[in-house]
């Protein structure tokens, strides 16, 4: 019998330190697709809360309560970011576990939105993308999600196998600034 | 020459490039053109069509002569306009369009054929023989003509796309633009102000007037500082606003500094609001020879005297039909620069005197000087005259520059009084024109237009704006009598960029080309790099005369973007070299290099094609041993990239029967079945198994190629289609690495690693469950491809590349091995699998022999539109096999099917070949097809014909299942 080896999305290629910037792999957790059942939505908004202290995030926002997260990902869908699902979820959500499906990369520094506005066709000035404000949108021309955690902060998902193009699109950003 | 004194160039700072190899100095601050004339070279190009000599005939981005070739090698640049490059340390500039030398030109011989090379020449003159046109004119004419060349190499610099949002853009910073943009901040709003120039201030940085009592110059200074410490401005320079699109949205182009990391950036900047504060181009008058280097507009001399201290020649004349020409001597006597004459035409100007003869009702009718301007003929009270002139600034009134207003298809206002089209109010939502470019030619009329204007766009998006004192500024009326050309004999030119003069417009005319559209296109005036900036109001009215039409009756050939050139580099930036397409790798795919497997795209995903081993000198021996591991002991594949959804709901099931042909609702947990999705207008659009893992939960698996549009589909169905059923699903495609373990040793290799060992009772064929392998929890699935006794072993992708080694290490062990794209596609076709080029899109379950899939007691999307008659009528297309007649037949996919003696042509079209691959179980080829009525015609001999390849073979139908049609392998 043999022992399977567990490779992050990013290994190999993370972290990197590039023109002040910090791209590292974020340690997420479990990551699990919440979609609630058809008239669910409150019901599965309590669960969260009594499971999570979350609750059901708003289009285009994400809520936060250590160790979880919870983003908006899409029409009557979101992400739970952390812990594993509380049983209860199940009830009310089609739940899917995600925890490989998706490669999540923060990155760091001042001037990200210089970042974000050459790979983010949506407006991301702080004022109208501001923290806790989440996107499901085009990065570079992968799709993907993007969250800000902080002003200078913003987590990316996409496709565990796109980890190494957003990663070059990342820097190439970065490089030709100034 | 350089001046003495003035300019805004710091003369501390001295900057050498080269021009045509021969350096030349100037000063930081300089633009290739200033510093060239500041060296006295007034030469610095050929035109397009007659290789005349040509020099700077203005001082910003509308420049038709003076284009350079910026760089050399994969950086090398052409058709750069030498008025707006910055020189830099090192710089290599070259002139164009000339052999061998700039001032020895073989094709200037053009110029003395000129007769003939008149508008609609190549219309006329390269009729006949018809087949001559493209083997030798075009070819010999394009080498003749035609600007700078690129070099063929890809670009090494970077270039970046970039998208910005703003309450409020401004749209050049000139005196209009600066004033709006400081109402706009103080209002609080979010300001970007775009400007073209390396130094943003516009005409005031090329005029000598006052603005609130200090210099205008200083003054712009001042009010940028101020934004620039605001941090609700942005301020753009080197940036060109270059079209207006939908809902707000701006394309720019910025022009990055040398020694900027990226060379350009192409912006998308979205505004609530903007001002276009564009300003305006001179326009010169036309008359004989008026093409010389050293004839310029006297704008763009004042620029160069005010600005960089530079003039082209020691004396100078001045030629205008409005003030600005006076305004022009009264700067170049300033400045030290000695006056030789102002010729006005308007013969009842009151015009200041000044240390020079001024001569009013005169005109310029005609130049000398080969390689640049030696001297005029000014004809005056009925007399010709020479004057020994080095430089001619010409004035013939200002155009608006409405150039953006017009990207939507609004068309500009003609204002006699001014002579000049101005922009037509809202033609473009949400933006508003002030200043020169909305035909307010003071100053004090550009401050008091921006504010206004201002004022109403920040109350449109509910912002006030605070009281704001518009400063004393300059009023002067603008005084012009309109004169497009000079009548006389002798080429008087138009659009210096294409070689168009006034002949040229009358003669399209003539020949009836009378529509602005017809003039353009006959004559090819308004075409190129400037598009007629610099050209195309005297040329409509040059026109508008012939034709004895108004000038607002004949109106303007269409303005469309990008406003001045955008290269393509910039359009297309981040999709140079492994940014064209986002890449998508397996957790196998460091081993599949490893093992030195060719990789293949397949969408975006990355799949081996096989995997060589020592001594295999072709592809076919790797992919003949790598079948031959599944059909006689096993062979590992990643099969990661089929689409994988996960379905959950009370309403899984009906969902399923719904898009599927056949049904799901009916399968049993822990069970797998086949299905076959139909699109809408009934034709097959995928296909793949779905695996019931509980009572309200299922996976389905789509084909690698379809994942996105199956997703698409569900989402259509699910939202438009049946929102009632109470479903969800999601993409876990990512979540596994899957893998099919496939060959008469597969369960026995899976036993090795798998927690509960599994045997044909407890997985039969075609069942599904939860497993523990390797101390993870996975999936596995008995499913086959290859018509061989095989599963599909699913881990959470993170274990994926320790699994597949693993897998194949002990493939290893048994006598077999990876295999890769090449041997699935074998093993697929000897087995009569259907992929996507068997489902291209124009065929039916019917046409595939699936009819029987397409459930009698359900319906299901594409039911009833592939139950039409003409789908269902067998002399159809239909799938079938085929084998050569003789063992060494070749059989090639994309060859067509005859009838033996029906010649090989469209009409006896019998059918086409979809798949084919060699057997190595069976020895010779084999293929896919479908042939009409097919399934009724196995046996029968067919001419195979692939007219691309050449290849004809006498082939036979046969049943599409090559190998172990019983299936009794895939249950073993």
């Amino acid at each position: 019998m043999v022992d399977l080896m567990a490779a992050g999305p990013a290994q190999g290629i993370l972290p990197l330190d590039v023109a002040g910037f910090s791209i590292r792999a974020a340690d997420v957790g479990h990551l699990t697709h919440v979609a609630p059942f058809a008239g669910q939505a409150a019901a599965l908004d309590g669960a969260l809360r009594a499971a999570h202290g979350l609750g059901w995030p708003a289009p285009n926002r994400s809520l936060d309560a250590a160790p979880g997260r919870i983003i908006w990902f899409g029409r009557e869908a979101a992400m739970l970011i952390g812990p594993a699902p509380g049983a209860a979820l199940a009830d009310h959500a089609a739940l899917a576990d995600q925890s490989d499906a998706w490669a999540a990369i923060e990155v760091q520094g001042a001037g990200i939105e210089d970042v974000l506005a050459r790979l983010v066709p949506v407006d991301t000035r702080l004022a109208s993308f501001g923290q806790g404000h989440t996107l499901r949108s085009q990065i570079q021309h992968m799709n993907g999600s993007i969250t800000r955690l902080g002003p200078d902060r913003v987590l990316f998902l996409v496709f565990r196998s796109m980890a190494a193009t957003l990663v070059h699109d990342l820097q190439e950003a970065i490089l030709g600034l100034g | 020459m350089r001046l003495q004194n003035g300019g805004m160039v710091d003369r501390s700072k001295v900057i050498r490039f080269s021009f045509d190899g021969v350096p030349v100095e100037g000063f930081a601050g300089d633009t290739v053109a200033s510093a060239l004339l500041g060296r006295g070279q007034r030469l610095i190009g050929r035109s397009f069509k007659y290789h005349r000599p040509r020099g700077v005939l203005s001082a910003g981005s509308e420049e038709p002569n003076a284009l350079v070739t910026v760089g050399r090698g994969a950086a090398q640049e052409p058709n750069v306009r030498a008025t707006v490059q910055e020189i830099s340390e090192g710089l290599e500039v070259f002139s164009q369009n000339a052999w061998p030398s700039l001032k020895r030109d073989v094709l200037s011989v053009n110029d003395r054929l000129w007769p003939f090379l008149g508008a609609g020449f190549y219309y006329k003159t390269f009729m006949w023989p018809r087949a001559f046109w493209e083997k030798i004119y075009e070819p010999v004419i394009r080498r003749a003509a035609g600007l700078g060349g690129l070099s063929g190499a890809a670009p090494d610099e970077r270039y970046q796309k970039a998208f910005a949002y703003c309450d409020v853009l401004v749209i050049g910073a000139g005196p209009s633009g600066l004033m709006a943009a400081k109402l706009a901040a103080l209002a609080g709003a979010d300001v970007i102000l775009a400007d073209e120039d390396s130094q943003p201030g516009g005409r005031l940085n090329a005029e000598r007037l006052e603005i609130g009592g200090q210099t205008g110059a200083a003054w712009g200074q001042a009010v940028l500082a101020e934004l620039r410490a605001m941090p609700n401005v942005r301020v753009m320079t080197r940036t060109t606003v270059t079209g207006a699109y939908d809902q707000g949205t701006y394309g720019a182009l910025e022009r990055k500094p040398a020694g900027s990391p990226a060379q350009e950036v192409f912006w998308r900047i979205v505004a609530k609001r903007a001002i276009l504060a564009a300003g305006a181009i001179e326009r010169s008058i036309a008359f004989a020879d008026n093409d010389r280097p050293g004839v310029m507009t006297a704008g763009a001399l004042r620029a160069y005297v005010n600005r960089w201290a530079v003039s082209p020649a020691p004396r100078v004349a001045i030629f205008g039909n409005n003030d600005d020409a006076h305004k022009t001597a009264q700067d170049l006597v300033a400045a030290g620069v000695q006056v030789v004459a102002v010729i006005d035409s308007r013969p009842d100007a009151k015009v200041p005197a000044g240390p020079y003869e001024v001569l009013t009702g005169a005109v310029v009718e005609g130049s000398a000087g080969r390689l640049g301007l030696t001297s005029i003929t000014v004809r005056h009270q009925g007399r010709a005259r020479k004057i020994a002139v080095g430089c001619l600034a010409v004035s013939g009134g200002w155009n608006p520059s409405v150039h953006l207003t017009c990207h939507m298809n609004g068309r500009p206002t003609w204002r006699a009084d001014i002579a000049s089209f101005v922009p037509t109010p809202g033609a473009i939502p949400g933006l508003t024109a002030v200043g020169a470019c909305n035909g307010a030619f003071s100053t004090a009329a550009c401050l008091r237009e921006a504010v206004a204007a201002t004022r109403e766009a920040l109350a449109k998006i509910g912002l006030e704006a605070p009281q704001l004192e518009i400063p004393s500024a300059e009023d002067a009326p603008y005084r012009i009598d309109p004169l497009w050309a000079v009548p006389g004999k002798g080429r008087a030119w138009l659009d210096f960029q294409n070689d168009v003069t006034v002949k040229d417009v009358k003669q399209a005319a003539t020949e009836n080309f009378r529509s602005v559209e017809h003039m353009k296109r006959y004559t090819t005036q308004g075409m190129a790099t400037d598009q007629g900036k610099n050209s195309n109001v005297a040329a409509l009215a040059v026109l508008a005369d012939a034709t004895g039409r108004g000038i607002p009756e004949t109106g303007t050939t269409t303005f469309r973007p990008p406003y001045s050139p955008v290269s393509i580099a910039a359009m297309g930036a981040g999709g140079q070299g492994m940014g064209f397409a986002p890449q998508r790798f397996t957790t196998s795919h460091a081993a599949s290099l490893a093992a030195g497997a060719p990789m293949i795209e397949a969408g975006l995903w990355y799949r081996p094609s096989f995997f060589p081993r020592a001594g295999e000198t072709t592809w076919r021996q790797s992919c003949d041993r790598e079948v031959g591991f599944v059909r006689n002991t096993v062979g590992i594949c990643d099969v990661s990239t089929l689409g994988k959804i996960d379905i959950q709901g009370p309403d899984a099931g009906a969902f399923l029967d719904l898009v599927y042909t056949n049904m799901f609702s009916t399968l049993k947990q822990g069970r797998v079945r086949y299905g076959l999705m139909l699109r809408e207008d009934g034709y097959v659009m995928d296909d793949g198994t779905t695996a019931r893992l509980g009572p309200q939960h299922y996976v389905m698996t789509t084909t690698t190629a379809a994942a996105g549009e199956v997703m698409r589909h569900l989402d259509f169905v699910s939202q438009c289609l049946r929102p009632d059923l109470d479903v969800r699903y999601t993409s876990v495609t990512e979540q596994w690495a899957q893998f099919a373990v496939a060959g008469p040793k597969s369960r026995d290799l899976l036993n090795q690693l798998l927690e509960t060992p599994i045997d044909n009772e407890t997985w039969p064929f075609m069942s599904c469950g939860a497993i523990r392998i390797g101390g993870v929890e996975g999936r596995l699935f008995r499913i086959s491809f290859s018509g061989e006794h095989a599963y599909e072993v699913a881990v959470p992708a993170r274990f994926g590349a320790s699994l597949f080694s693993h897998l194949v290490e002990m493939a290893k062990q048994h006598g077999g091995g990876a295999y890769g794209m090449e041997a699935l596609n074998v093993l697929r076709i000897e087995k009569g699998h259907i992929t996507h080029a068997e489902i291209h899109g124009r065929t039916t379950a019917f046409d595939c022999g699936f009819e029987k899939m397409v459930s009698a007691k359900k319906d299901c999307i594409g039911k009833t539109m592939s139950q039409r008659p003409g789908l269902l009528d067998p002399m159809r297309e239909r799938f079938i096999g085929l084998r050569p007649v003789a063992a060494t037949g070749k059989i090639t996919a994309g060859a067509h099917l005859f009838n033996p003696g029906d010649p090989a042509q469209r009409a006896f079209d019998q059918g086409y070949v979809t798949s084919v691959a060699f057997s190595p179980d069976l020895g010779h080829d084999i293929g896919l097809a479908f042939v009409k009525n097919g399934p009724a015609r196995i046996g029968e001999t067919l001419r195979l014909v692939d007219h691309l390849r050449g290849v004809e073979t006498q082939v036979q139908i046969c049943d599409p299942v090559f190998i172990d049609p019983e299936g009794g392998r895939t249950r073993g």
